[in-house]
């Protein structure tokens, strides 16, 4: 049997505002990041129904992270704000559930901070890979 | 199900170069409903769109992928050439292989792979997108402005002036604000009345412009564009269209001993009254706490004095119900009240007054008709203490002022200190400040002007306390640059007292379910790119609502509101984002939670008839999402617990499907 | 004892924040003490906030300050600069070591010079 070299799966979910923004200029700028990181638009933080992140576990991803506006700066004046606080109850129940902490994050980037999301996917990467696999989640009933 | 496109961009070689286009679109043909796959060099270009509309027109697609860069730089573009190919433009999706792929990956093959789950992502969403029409709604061309002082007169006047119908509420009997009520502005030194007075003259002359006096804002319903708006008028006791403003009843009227509240109290009116000389509406009002006749039935002089028969002692409140497509808030500022600055002994000495009491003693049309002499005696002062930061710049924690800086006390000290010494040279005039602080245009050197052409003496420090001894004000201060503790009997301190927002602004915020600050400052949209725009559509800020702010700036920002407002009124319908919620209501347990979170208020909870199983009917409680405010967030889909509301175009059903596609 | 330690003790045993203080001079101006003193009250905040704190410990300053709590009631920034005037004397008792008074010792200092003030605020400082 060859072994595979492990390369985690990630998923981030970036605000059409400020984070989205943030990402495509991490590109314009060609900074590197992992393949491993695949962004989602949605319109806003706030809009990440914590079944997703659930979702995206039980499928195998190895972490998930949300960028959103800088607090203050969310387009549509508030959303962070619940995003933050869903997200702090979400996580730590997850981290009971045996999701580690370092596998999900939610982290502030704004359209004008290309290198900071670059510098966040790899330390991001870097942490979820060194965590190895997630296994306790993952439901293989879901995986087709 | 769809039958889906795909079409994969080689953007030269800025894709091509790091990922394989031509295996990307082989690899997407076996993705479910994909009918059609290609790839081409530059898919934004004419011959590229060519491509995609003869692709539908041939392949009948319903939905199309392109695989290309950002959707925040080419999705309007496609969208477009879909609409042009008769296809539903929301049925349009990107992945993004430039920016979030190709650019950032260096190796050929992982640039390929992270490219084809990236478009297997776009064909899943694709697979569950519907056609989303956005909504229209039509726009009333006329704009409500609340608050008739400067903000809301230069905010009328450059909608008026556009061509749209403007009507001002205003709570007092006349238009002008706190504008009119001062002397001199800084730091050309004009008069205030010289260059308010035509401007409101000007308002009172506009056809275009309706005044409404003495009048509040009661309830506001409807969006932007279509507001529906209650007026209440309320009874002045005189026939507004009738009264010349004469004033022979002013002079007849006996009860005589009222405090005037346009000179803050230092003088007496009569119960019928017109504010000031060139008030606009010039119109008499009664006060029907003193009017002798409304209290008591006895009197009755002014209506025979009256030549024009305009006094109506039977007068109620009105309501008057209008459309607006616009709202502008200019709502105004207050000096805080002293009465928590006791150290300052303002409730103990009548000579003890704010700065804008210190405007009215210096105007010409004042309780003293412009000579400056000390409210408790009549003596002209000789010593004279300005004390800055007056509740402004405390403590979050000292519940006695505002945090902020009141950013007008500076100027107008500088104003009052230099006035002072240039009419009555004998006069010792001392300035306690923390900083002076004198950002703007001419505003240093008009403070440097003061100090060195007219002798005012700034000192660096604090007062206090203020003790009332004799006829003195024994004022106990901080020299801190020569590090000594001064005493100085004063004629004479005046406060310059921190500025709030008017009290009225709170209630109208939750009227117009615009946002606050902690301070009861109106929020804007974007500090920096959004100043005059609060985030409620349609409503608009001018003014010290926002914010403590002088007369240009004012000024400016009511003409920067004035423009928004006229580009909103200038459009016939208004077409709507057509990513918005929309609530299941048979899923809809009517709990609040989505009304709670919506930043806008869109949400509202209406009763509705539902059939139930064996003929019955039964009414439940149910949210209905207004299309027109909704902004398309998503945070009540979110903190909806039964999974009734939902996102157009970011439906929860098709980020799982992404997050699906991804994680394979 | 190190200066860093004495000035994190007397930020600590006052709970004042030097940071917040925007230098008004407020606190000196309202100070009914403030010709006895050699520092004044804004300087007590200004100097802890800089460590300078040997000068305060050995100046007469520390025992003229009547605790009215003028400053505190005044300070628009909330920084309780007589707090801090306490603390440094707290300091300079906890550094003479053993040298407390006890309870029954009191009765035989107060004289007739002693300002009602100061056992006025004694009472309000040590009794809340």
């Amino acid at each position: 049997m060859q072994v595979k070299e492990y390369k985690p799966l990630i998923v981030a979910f970036c605000c059409n505002w400020c984070s989205y923004a943030g990402a495509d200029l991490a590109g314009n700028n060609r900074l590197n990041y992992p393949a491993d990181v695949k962004i989602i638009r949605v319109p806003c933080s706030c809009r990440v129904n914590p079944m997703f992140i659930l979702r995206a576990f039980q499928r195998g991803a190895d972490g998930v992270i949300i960028c959103g506006c800088h607090p203050g700066d969310c387009h549509y004046t508030s959303g962070n704000y619940y995003t933050r606080r869903r997200m702090a109850a979400l996580f730590s129940m997850l981290d009971f559930l045996g999701i580690e902490k370092e596998r999900t994050r939610v982290e502030w980037v704004s359209a004008a901070e290309g290198a900071k999301f670059a510098a966040t996917m790899n330390e991001f990467a870097q942490t979820v890979a060194s965590l190895g696999e997630n296994k306790r989640l993952e439901d293989l009933r879901c995986k087709k | 199900m769809q039958r889906v496109g795909v079409f994969v961009c080689w953007c030269g070689s800025n894709i091509a170069g790091t990922v394989d286009v031509a295996a990307v679109a082989e690899a997407l043909k076996n993705e479910p409903g994909v009918v059609f796959s290609t790839d081409y060099q530059y898919m934004c270009s004419q011959a590229g769109q060519d491509i995609i509309k003869n692709a539908i027109a041939e392949h009948n697609l319903t939905g199309i992928v392109v695989c290309s860069c950002s959707p925040r730089m080419h999705e309007a573009t496609f969208r477009k050439t879909a609409a042009a190919a008769g296809l539903n433009p929301y049925m349009v999706e990107i992945a993004n292989i430039r920016e979030q792929c190709s650019w950032v990956h260096k190796d050929m093959t992982t640039g390929t792979e992270k490219a084809i789950i990236l478009g297997k992502a776009a064909v899943a969403k694709v697979n569950l997108n519907t056609p989303l029409t956005p909504g229209e709604s039509p726009v009333t061309k006329r704009a409500l402005v609340i608050g008739g002082g400067i903000a809301g007169i230069q905010t009328a006047l450059d909608i008026a002036d556009a061509g749209f119908p403007v009507d001002i509420v205003e709570t007092k009997p006349t238009i002008g604000g706190k504008m009119a009520q001062l002397d001199k502005t800084f730091p050309t030194l004009d008069c205030a009345a010289c260059i308010l007075t035509p401007k409101m003259v000007d308002v009172a002359q506009n056809e275009k412009i309706r005044i409404f006096s003495y009048s509040e804002v009661e309830e506001v319903g409807g969006f932007v564009g279509n507001f529906d708006v209650k007026i209440k008028k309320k009874a002045r006791y005189v026939k507004e269209d009738i009264c010349t403003g004469c004033g022979a009843c002013v002079d007849k009227c006996p009860m005589k001993k009222n405090p005037n509240e346009f000179n803050l109290g230092m003088d007496n009116r009569p119960a019928i009254y017109i504010p000031f000389a060139q008030a606009v509406p010039k119109v008499a009002t009664i006060d029907p706490n003193a009017c002798n006749m409304l209290k008591n039935g006895k009197c009755g002089l002014c209506a025979r004095v009256c030549a024009a028969g305009a006094i109506d002692y039977t007068q109620k409140d009105e309501i008057i119900e209008e459309k607006y497509g616009a709202i502008v808030v200019a709502t105004g500022f207050n000096p805080i009240s002293m009465e928590k600055f006791d150290e300052f002994a303002y409730n103990q000495s009548k000579d003890v007054i704010t700065s804008l009491e210190f405007e009215r003693l210096t105007n010409a049309a004042g309780p003293t008709a412009g000579h400056l002499e000390r409210p408790s005696d009549g003596k002209s002062p000789k010593t004279i203490v300005f004390v800055q930061c007056v509740g402004s710049r405390c403590d979050a924690c000292s519940e006695k002022g505002k945090e902020y800086c009141s950013k007008i006390c500076c100027m107008y000290t500088a104003k009052h200190a230099m006035l002072t010494r240039d009419k009555y040279p004998d006069t010792d005039v001392y300035v306690f400040y923390i900083d002076v602080r004198t950002p703007g245009k001419n505003f240093d050197e008009f403070y440097r002007r003061a100090v060195e052409e007219f002798g005012v003496k700034y000192i660096k420090g604090m007062v206090g306390k203020v003790t009332p001894e004799g006829d003195k004000l024994k004022v106990q201060a901080s020299d801190l640059l020569s590090n000594k503790q001064l005493h100085i009997d004063a004629d004479l301190v005046v406060l310059a007292a921190a500025i709030e927002p008017d009290k009225s602004a709170r209630p109208l915020a939750t009227m117009l379910t615009a946002s606050m600050d902690t301070n009861d400052f109106f929020t804007e949209a974007h500090p920096k790119l959004r100043p005059v725009e609060s985030p409620t559509a349609g409503v608009f800020l001018s003014g010290a609502c926002q914010g403590p702010k002088d007369i240009p700036e004012t000024v400016s920002q009511a003409g920067a509101a004035a423009s928004k407002v006229i580009g909103l009124l200038a459009k016939d319908k208004l077409t709507g984002n057509p990513c918005v919620a929309h609530s299941n209501e048979l899923m809809c347990n009517g709990c609040s939670s989505c009304e709670r979170v919506c930043p806008y208020g869109a949400i509202t909870y209406e009763d509705k008839e539902f059939r139930m199983p064996n003929r019955t009917t039964k009414i439940r409680r149910v949210a209905s999402v207004n299309p027109a405010v909704c902004q398309g967030c998503g945070a009540c889909t979110v903190a909806c617990p039964s999974g009734a509301m939902d996102l157009k175009g970011f439906a929860n059903s098709q980020i799982i499907a992404e997050v699906d596609a991804i994680c394979k | 004892m190190n200066k860093n330690f004495i000035q994190e003790e007397i930020l600590r045993s006052s709970g004042v924040n030097p940071k917040k203080c925007m230098k008004c001079g407020k606190c000196s101006a309202t100070c009914p003490a403030y010709d006895e003193m050699e520092y004044h009250p804004h300087q007590f905040v200004s100097m802890v906030e800089n460590g300078d704190i040997e000068p305060l410990m050995n100046s007469k300053s520390l025992y003229r300050c009547l605790s009215c709590f003028a400053c505190i009631d005044r300070c628009p920034r909330s920084v309780q600069p007589a707090k801090l005037v306490e603390a440094v004397r707290l300091a300079v008792v906890r550094q003479q070591g053993k040298n407390h008074l006890t309870a029954n010792d009191i009765p035989e200092l107060i004289d007739d010079e002693t300002p009602q003030q100061l056992l006025v605020s004694a009472f309000r400082k040590y009794t809340k």
